[in-house]
């Protein structure tokens, strides 16, 4: 079976240990991750891991099994790119001699839609949320000018479909 | 705390008193009706054995010699007597010291509560003296786990950890409890748990895979089933002989499925797997319906997974959604306990026999009888084997007995030839093939079910793993029985050295020391039998007598157990000889 990328959508308790419960399920099947990030969700006290893998579907599969089977993940989705919204988020922080020497600075910045998050003596920091492909082409079209820092966020996505998690602790509410 | 809001308690019939955290934890015991703990003190869990001191009247503590000991006489205990097995350790390498025990009751599902101490919160991530990350250690082996800083934690705390040691598939909680949280005093107030938002333990039959799974059953003309541990753990012995019966399907067991249904039931066609029967194995890639009930489909049973059974429509009767699917594809699964499904199949099927396919498995087990158990039960050459061993037990005991068995070719063959009447009879290390849990999961075993006979087979190998437990025997005056199947050999990892590996027996013969002395140090009356004409009485004697008692049986050094299927093999590459 072909590999493909799947974005695994995990809520879950905000208990202490639960980061390392996942991750250890994919330490346990010798598996690296593309990218992992978490936040609260939209329902109070509930996170939401957003965690993206390039595998099979059939391990996808079980690996989601897996996690939705630890006792603090309310549930667990994978999804493919084309039933997701997603994007990332990348700094860049340049010299800011630069912005003023270099005109072509000033186009690629105003080309790529990216915004200019804070201007000091020394440098300034360019943020640019997108694709992987628009953060790491703007990443290219600096790095001549040399780049002091960069960094990239994970994956964060929401999905086309309803996941439907509010109904599932609902559904706990009037059982219990 | 706020996370433990979800979770879902009955209410409280008593007002609150103000306790210390170790105090609250043997009360939290207790209304979780454990009253019997095993376990190893140290500096960082002296303030719960402080209170264990105090309640020794209600809750009677175990002193095993080594850690890893209560974690399998906690796994006896609870595979005999249902209950969730309790074990108690300090910190550091008190807590590391339970791991083995722990990841065994999590690949065979056993409930088990397991508390740490651990060094006081302020000295937490200083590397202070016995500490040691046991929550980052035991995660991976545990089905939950928890790290107590505040003694107000303890209630909610320790209640989820029963609720989900017990519920659902069970399995390991470790709940490890700072010093400070067992001194702090509280307002103390238990309410058991009954849900947790984010855990479904008990998932509801599906009605439409109910008529899709009928179809099946009513479709088959080679129908076979497998049965597992479920069935033990589900409390469905009597459904499943209900549905075996009235569907009179043959039916074979897993290692720790043995036991659920007698073995003597003429559907019960034996064990499937490495060292299963000929005939359930090879009719594995007969049959055209596998009912695969409360069972894994672990590679033990399965041998090579592209050969496994391809021509039959698979069934999974199962609790545990991540097993469906995992390493079999089920044609229909029934996701819920094996209990409410059976059940349900048995009332919607027609009474029914299978003459013809029955006769497929006499006559294979002809053929494994002449080649394989003439010659382990009634051998020609001097050398008492390991077949007779377990066939003369059998004799004393009826079939009545728990059999627990270590590792190795003495489980093999213990699981092969011994009798059962009753479930929860056979207590061994399936998933995990842990030398060394037979002594003391006999301990657990015993007091899990006092009025059983409870005998421990173990080999010479893994006996000496955990012969320290002798020590708890003889202090408990538990009146198990040891049986030593002594070949003076790793004899598993022997047989395949001669088998796989041109027989080089690397580090696998051993020079072993008088074991009989050994247990009279222990003043455990102790017997060795190295002829055949001597066996007889000797295992008589032992059965008779009503205290802890010690046989060594000198076995033939260098036999092997067949039947046998070569690793990564298929079901139908089983060897004879």
């Amino acid at each position: 079976m072909e590999k493909k990328t799947y974005t695994i959508s995990v809520y879950s308790e905000n208990n202490i240990g639960l980061l390392n419960r996942i991750s250890a399920i994919f330490l346990k099947r010798h598996i690296n991750l593309e990218s992992f990030s978490t936040s609260e969700s939209e329902i109070p006290n509930v996170f939401r891991f957003v965690i993206v893998i390039n595998i099979t579907p059939d391990k996808v599969h079980k690996i989601v099994q897996q996690i939705e089977k630890q006792i603090d993940v309310i549930k667990a989705y994978y999804h493919t790119d084309e039933e997701t919204i997603f994007q990332e988020n990348a700094l860049y922080k340049v010299k800011s001699s630069f912005l003023f020497e270099e005109r072509q600075i000033q186009n690629i910045i105003k080309a790529s839609h990216a915004k200019i998050v804070t201007v000091s003596p020394e440098f300034f920091v360019i943020e640019k949320t997108g694709f992987r492909e628009e953060t790491e082409q703007l990443r290219k079209d600096l790095s001549p000018f040399g780049l002091l820092q960069f960094v990239r966020s994970g994956r964060i996505s929401v999905t086309k479909e309803k996941m439907g998690i509010s109904e599932i602790l609902n559904t706990f509410k009037n059982n219990n | 705390m706020k996370n433990h809001k979800n979770q879902k308690n009955q209410k409280s019939p008593n007002d609150s008193i103000t306790i210390s955290g170790a105090e609250a934890v043997i009360r939290c015991l207790l209304a979780e009706d454990a009253n019997l703990v095993y376990g190893y003190p140290g500096g960082a869990i002296m303030p719960i054995y402080d209170e264990l001191y105090k309640y020794k009247d209600q809750l009677h503590h175990v002193l095993t010699r080594h850690e890893q000991g209560a974690t399998h006489a906690a796994q006896g205990f609870a595979r005999t007597s249902g209950k969730v097995g309790v074990a108690l350790a300090t910190s550091g390498p008190g807590a590391t010291n339970l791991v083995t025990g722990i990841a065994d009751a999590q690949i065979d599902s056993t409930p088990m509560v397991c508390i740490t101490g651990q060094v006081a919160s302020h000295l937490l991530g200083s590397d202070a003296f016995q500490e040691t990350d046991i929550i980052g250690i035991s995660t991976p082996v545990t089905k939950w786990n928890y790290q107590i800083t505040k003694a107000s934690e303890i209630p909610e705390i320790m209640a989820k950890a029963f609720y989900i040691a017990r519920s659902g598939r069970p399995g390991p909680v470790l709940i490890d409890i700072t010093k400070d949280a067992q001194f702090e005093m509280f307002d103390f107030n238990y309410v058991k748990c009954t849900g947790i938002r984010s855990y479904w333990p008990n998932p509801p039959l599906n009605s439409n895979h109910l008529e899709e799974a009928l179809q099946l059953i009513n479709e088959a003309k080679k129908p076979f089933i497998v049965w597992g541990q479920g069935v033990i753990l589900g409390q469905a012995e009597e459904e499943f002989k209900a549905f075996v019966e009235k569907s009179g399907i043959p039916a074979a067991w897993t290692i720790l499925g043995l036991s659920a249904l007698p073995t003597d039931h003429p559907l019960n066609r034996g064990m499937v797997g490495m060292h299963g029967n000929y005939a359930p194995n090879l009719l594995t890639n007969e049959c055209d319906l596998l009912i695969a009930i409360g069972m894994r489909f672990d590679d033990r049973v399965t041998g090579d997974l592209n050969t496994y059974a391809k021509q039959a429509k698979v069934l999974h009767l199962e609790l545990d959604p991540a097993e469906v699917n995992k390493n079999v594809k089920a044609d229909v699964a029934l996701i819920t306990n094996c209990k409410t499904s059976l059940n349900a199949l048995t009332k919607r099927i027609s009474k029914n026999t299978f003459t013809k396919w029955l006769k497929r498995f006499d006559a294979l087990d002809v053929i494994e009888n002449e080649k394989v158990i003439k010659g382990d039960l009634f051998p020609i050459k001097p050398g008492i084997t390991m077949g007779e061993s377990i066939a003369m037990i059998n004799k004393y005991t009826k079939g009545d007995a728990v059999i627990v068995t270590d590792v190795g070719q003495h489980q093999m063959v213990a699981c092969r030839y011994a009798k059962f009447n009753q479930s929860k009879s056979n207590v061994t290390s399936g998933g995990l093939g842990t030398m060394g849990f037979a002594l003391p999961a006999a301990i657990g075993a015993k007091m899990g079910a006092p009025i059983r006979e409870v005998v421990a087979v173990i080999g010479d190998g893994g006996y000496q793993m955990t012969i320290q437990e002798l020590g708890t025997i003889f202090q408990q005056q538990v009146a198990v029985k040891i049986v030593i199947l002594n070949n003076d050999f790793l004899g598993m990892v022997r047989q395949w050295q001669q088998l796989f590996f041109d027989k080089r027996y690397a580090s696998t013969e051993m020079t072993n020391p008088d074991f009989v002395t050994i247990a009279k140090g222990y003043h455990i009356e102790a017997e060795r039998v190295e002829k055949r004409e001597d066996l007889d009485q000797a295992v008589g004697r032992m059965i008779a007598s009503d205290k802890p008692f010690f046989l060594e049986i000198c076995v033939e050094k260098e036999n092997n157990v067949f039947p046998m299927i070569p690793t990564g093999a298929s079901v139908s590459d089983i060897r004879l000889e």
